[in-house]
């Protein structure tokens, strides 16, 4: 199936948040923090605006508790008195004119008395730099199996690393955005989201509202790659603050420059593996410390390094494995969610890690791999006995062979041998993602969608999912007409707008075609029961039951009802960190073929396989899509997308010094699927948006690490980096 | 803003004399970057150039191409011509951001903007290009190597415009452009270099590594004495000598420095540019 947005995205007939047109619609400008760290002594407002004419809003401003509701309360909605990190916001101003709002933003000047800031998280903090318990440390998480001190202890070989990888900027095409307005005493937002229902929990403290009285509708989202999860919720209640003061919508679009420097990016990690091995490979203990920078406040940093903490160990079988992961404040402007969300920083360890001994051990890295990717029976290193009948060696041997591995390992011996300047080299990454929310998060989550069956014949799909690109409405509609044996064009999809579809939970952590594909599928079954009709009774006779159903029942809803279940069997520990922590899991291995240029120390993939097994494809060319985007993601992290910061903010905040790859950067991508379906997802599928993020960059990291037999430890491979791999021997 | 549009030359240099504050304006591609933050520039007065057509044309005389005040990449890149005798042209203007910024963008504007990183400078000045700058005062011409004085520092009154720009038509045995950008296209030049050699001598001009693009007289006098040159770092003393790149939120100074040395060497050593079979005139 095609994807149904498609053309109104393909002819620019879409409709963004910046692209709606509201009456007497005013503009909102955030005033931002010029300082890291310190109490707000001042804030004077410049002379050559007309105060008068523009809607100013602090802190006093907020109706209810000052926080933008999340994990923990320690982020104001504006700052009070006190800030925390650079671009904090600190007032909001709207004025009809957009081009006068940004004048006055730039015309008040807010003096900070500083503190002592953090800037680098690998650095223990000094006790006048605490300002989060009495460490600063926002989460630590400890995971253990088996007795690693011992297996340390009596092993023949330990080899050690650390491994370090840099923030990432989400880069969405559409910037953030909203609007907000009041009509009826309802307080409405709309704008570009993931998580139409994040944003109405946050509304709901900070504006001290019922739920009745407010709204939340999600506009067509121009990508969102976790970006648009926890973020969106800030922008929201800043639209709604300025509406409700200025008595008139008001819009509030960031552009390029203030959505990169003050928004959330991946964290910044430094992971460090001690690893015994036997000689025959076998990995005997993995001790793992893993820790990431959040920046100034928490956000989602204890959920992103738990996914970190249960993914660092890989896909491998290992009998005493000890992880511990830390989350430490910095005053950073915060970090947050990120496809893969934490899990790439930490599979980049790992896997660049996996070479690391394969070298000590002079040991073909493929040959390390094989000898301890967990087979179907054997325990995680949570614990969780993995028995999904998915062959992982296969996995590994599909992707060997579709990229010649061994061949092409051949043939760049002759190569480098015989070139001047250029340096090729193959390394590859075998991992997994766990799809869904973490341990019992889905059944906290307790999702709800909900089908309708209309009096005309057709049904709607309501849910709170949201579409950014990735293909829910598509997926959703093929499941609502496969499961009740209707047309396509007969499947309805309900914007997400929180008056009127129920919570199926955050569009995020790859669960969406998963689990929440499966809950379309449970609704559907669930109308077809109301209705009286056989599993077998299709189109037709759906049209003609809903038909007489109205008829008896004017004006009424009929609503076939999903709501979330976990599978059978699943355990989970959250304070000891043991058991089932995912449903299911997508497995992968990822080639990549890389050449370097010694003339300008430019490394660039000229080559890349990539083979998952994720269930089942539900729709190939939105699969395909998928896995392809993640890796040219994976390939900009991995080799030119670099923050660079200035007391915690970022600086090259243009697409013209944040580098991203064009097409020109990016080699063809070739894309192998194996299916073992999962019982519990919808049509057998596992979630598959992270999953491209994890592979690229250590197999980049490995391929160049073979090219020019070096050990790069750090991401992004720039040049700059890879001439001093190559100049310090 | 406001927006003068004048239809001649003459008008042009008219309007100049009467508003000394305006700014000529080209293809734009520099001048409205930064429009949206910087708001002293919507204040500002603008002479735009679209209308004056003397300027817009480039033509080829006995003994130079003549570009205009306001020809664009584009209209290079599909002369057969230029592209056959000045091949370096084509080389530059075809990295030179994409097929919107080569259609807009102009050769003069990207003397004018004096970045040190502009692409079009460089084999323009590697070509021996001299500048025809006029004004409401009369005209003079002034060659592009000592046209700059420092970063963004130019030896052109406000008042002046740029007519035309001419490239002497000679026959070339080496020349050699290489753009190193942070990525494969639409890049901002870490380190560049453009080179020549004919009867006139070795041209050497390097950009993204001084405060403005510039000739590199050591690199040239070595290369003029056929001295050994058998690894890259046989060139960095002279390199030393003629640029002094800086770390930036691009690049680092010592990555810059290798670099040129590096592509320089591979370039001169693979003969890039020579030999190149050519009809000129
Ligand atoms: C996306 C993008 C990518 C780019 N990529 C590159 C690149 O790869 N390499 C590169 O070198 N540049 C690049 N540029 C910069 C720019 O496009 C070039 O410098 C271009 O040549 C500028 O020409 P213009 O006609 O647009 O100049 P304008 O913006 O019109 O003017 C630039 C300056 O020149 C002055 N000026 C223009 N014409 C005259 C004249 N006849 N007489 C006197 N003064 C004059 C103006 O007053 C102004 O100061 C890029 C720009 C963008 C937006």
């Amino acid at each position: 199936m095609k994807r149904r947005e498609g053309l109104a995205k393909l002819t620019g007939r879409e409709r963004y948040v910046d692209d709606l047109v509201i009456e007497g619609c005013w503009w909102g400008a955030t005033v931002r923090s010029p300082a890291a760290r310190g109490k707000i002594r001042e804030i004077r407002f410049g002379e050559e605006v007309d105060w008068n004419e523009v809607v100013v809003v602090s802190h006093e401003d907020v109706p209810g508790k000052n926080t933008i509701a999340l994990m923990e309360e320690d982020q104001p909605v504006l700052a009070a008195g006190y800030v925390r990190h650079i671009h904090e916001a600190v007032l909001l101003l709207a004025h009809p004119s957009r081009d006068v709002v940004r004048r006055a933003a730039a015309a008040v000047e807010i003096e900070v008395e500083e503190e002592s800031p953090v800037f680098d998280f690998r650095v223990p903090p000094e006790a006048d730099q605490i300002q989060y318990s009495d460490d600063n440390l926002f989460k630590r998480l400890l995971m253990e199996k088996g007795d690693v001190a011992s297996a340390l202890a009596s092993a023949p070989l330990v080899v050690e690393g650390v491994y370090e990888t840099g923030a990432q900027e989400h880069v969405y095409l559409e910037n953030q955005g909203m609007v907000a307005w009041e009509e009826d005493g309802v307080v409405s937002v709309q704008g570009s989201m993931q998580c139409p229902y994040y944003v109405l929990k946050a509304m709901r403290e900070a504006l001290a509202r019922d739920d009745h009285q407010m709204r939340v509708i999600q506009t067509p989202t121009g990508g969102g790659f976790g970006g648009k999860e926890e973020f969106p919720s800030g922008i929201a209640l800043h639209a709604a603050l300025l509406t409700l003061k200025a008595g008139r919508p008001v819009k509030l679009i960031y552009d390029r420059g203030e959505d990169m420097a003050a928004t959330t990016k991946r964290h910044p990690s430094r992971v460090r593996h001690r690893t015994a091995v036997a000689e025959d490979g076998r990995l005997l203990a993995q001790e793992i410390d893993i820790l990431l920078d959040a920046g100034a406040y928490m956000t989602l940093s204890p959920v992103v390094l738990s996914r970190a903490v249960i993914h660092a160990a890989g896909p491998y079988s290992c009998d005493n494995v000890r992880v511990e992961g830390k989350a430490i404040l910095t005053n950073a402007v915060p970090f947050g969610a990120f496809r893969g969300f934490g899990a790439p920083q930490s599979l980049f360890a790992c896997e660049r890690h996996m070479d690391v001994i394969a070298q000590r051990l002079g040991m073909d890295p493929l040959r390390l791999r094989r000898r301890n990717l967990l087979r179907d029976g054997q325990s995680t290193a949570t614990g969780q006995v993995i028995e999904d009948g998915t062959d992982r060696l296969e996995v590994l041997d599909r992707a060997l062979e579709l990229s010649s591995f061994h061949q092409k390992r051949r043939a760049h011996i002759t190569f480098n041998g015989s070139e001047t300047f250029r340096r090729r080299g193959i390394g590859l990454a075998t991992f997994h993602h766990g799809a869904g929310f973490t341990g019992s998060g889905e059944v906290y989550l307790d999702s709800v969608v909900h089908v309708a069956g209309l009096p005309d014949g057709r049904i709607e799909v309501r849910a709170a999912s949201t579409e950014m690109g990735q293909g829910t409405i598509t997926v959703f509609t093929q499941f609502a007409a496969d499961r009740m044996g209707v047309d396509p064009e007969d499947v309805l999809i309900a914007p997400p707008d929180t008056s009127k579809v129920p919570d199926s939970g955050p569009t995020v952590a790859s669960r969406t075609t998963m689990v929440v594909g499966h809950l379309v599928e449970k609704a559907c079954d669930d109308l077809r029961e109301k209705l009286g009709l056989s599993p077998q009774a299709t189109g037709a006779a759906l049209r003609e039951a809903l038909g007489h159903w109205h008829a008896g029942h004017p004006d009424q809803e009929l609503l076939g009802e999903g709501r979330y279940e976990a599978p059978p069997g699943i355990v989970w520990d959250d304070e000891k960190y043991r058991g089932d922590a995912y449903g299911a899991y997508g497995w992968a291995t990822y080639v990549a073929e890389v050449e370097v240029d010694l003339r300008t120390y430019t490394a660039r993939v000229v080559d890349f396989v990539a083979v998952q097994e994720i269930g089942k494809v539900i729709n190939e060319v939105l699969a395909r899509g998928q896995i392809q985007g993640g890796v040219v993601q994976g390939i900009g992290w991995a080799l030119m997308e670099e923050c660079k910061w200035r007391d915690g903010a970022m600086v090259n905040n243009q697409l013209t010094n944040y580098i991203i790859p064009t097409s020109d950067d990016v080699p063809p991508i070739r894309v192998g699927f194996l299916e073992t379906p999962y019982p519990h997802g919808a049509q057998g599928a596992k979630g598959i948006g992270e999953l491209p993020m994890d592979g690229p960059a250590p197999a980049i990291a490995n391929a160049v690490a073979v090219a020019l037999n070096k050990d790069p430890r750090v991401i992004p491979l720039t040049p700059e980096r890879i001439m001093s791999l190559v100049e310090t021997s | 803003m406001k927006l003068l549009l004048p239809t001649s030359l003459e008008e042009a240099c008219g309007a100049l004399k009467d508003h000394p504050q305006a700014i000529p304006m080209a293809g734009a591609t520099d001048l409205m970057v930064h429009w949206p933050s910087r708001f002293e520039a919507h204040e500002g007065t603008y002479l735009d150039l679209s209308a004056v057509e003397e300027l817009r044309q480039h033509r080829f005389t006995d003994d130079a191409l003549v570009l205009g005040g306001s020809t664009t990449y584009w209209q290079v890149m599909r002369d057969p011509r230029a592209s056959r005798e000045f091949p370096l042209l084509l080389e530059a203007a075809r990295q030179v951001g994409a097929v919107q910024i080569q259609t807009r963008g102009t050769w003069a504007g990207n003397i004018v903007n004096a970045s040190p990183a502009a692409d079009g400078v460089p084999v323009l000045m590697a070509y021996d290009a001299e500048i025809e700058l006029v004004s409401h005062r009369g005209e003079e011409t002034v060659p592009l190597s000592e046209f700059y004085l420092g970063y963004k520092k130019m030896r052109r009154r406000p008042d002046q415009l740029i007519r035309a720009i001419r490239l002497p038509r000679r026959s070339y045995e080496v020349e050699i452009f290489e753009k190193v950008g942070s990525r494969q296209a639409q890049a901002i030049t870490k380190v560049g270099v453009a080179v020549t050699h004919s009867e006139a001598g070795w041209r050497v001009v390097a950009n993204s590594v001084a405060a403005s693009v510039c000739r590199c007289p050591a690199l040239e006098a070595l290369l003029g004495h056929d001295l050994p040159v058998t690894t890259p770092d046989h060139l960095l003393p002279a390199i030393e000598r003629d640029v002094s790149p800086i770390d930036d939120i691009r690049s680092t100074a010592e990555y810059r420095r290798k670099v040129l040395a590096r592509v320089l060497f591979w370039a001169l050593k693979e003969g890039r540019g020579r030999n190149r079979e050519r009809a000129r005139r």
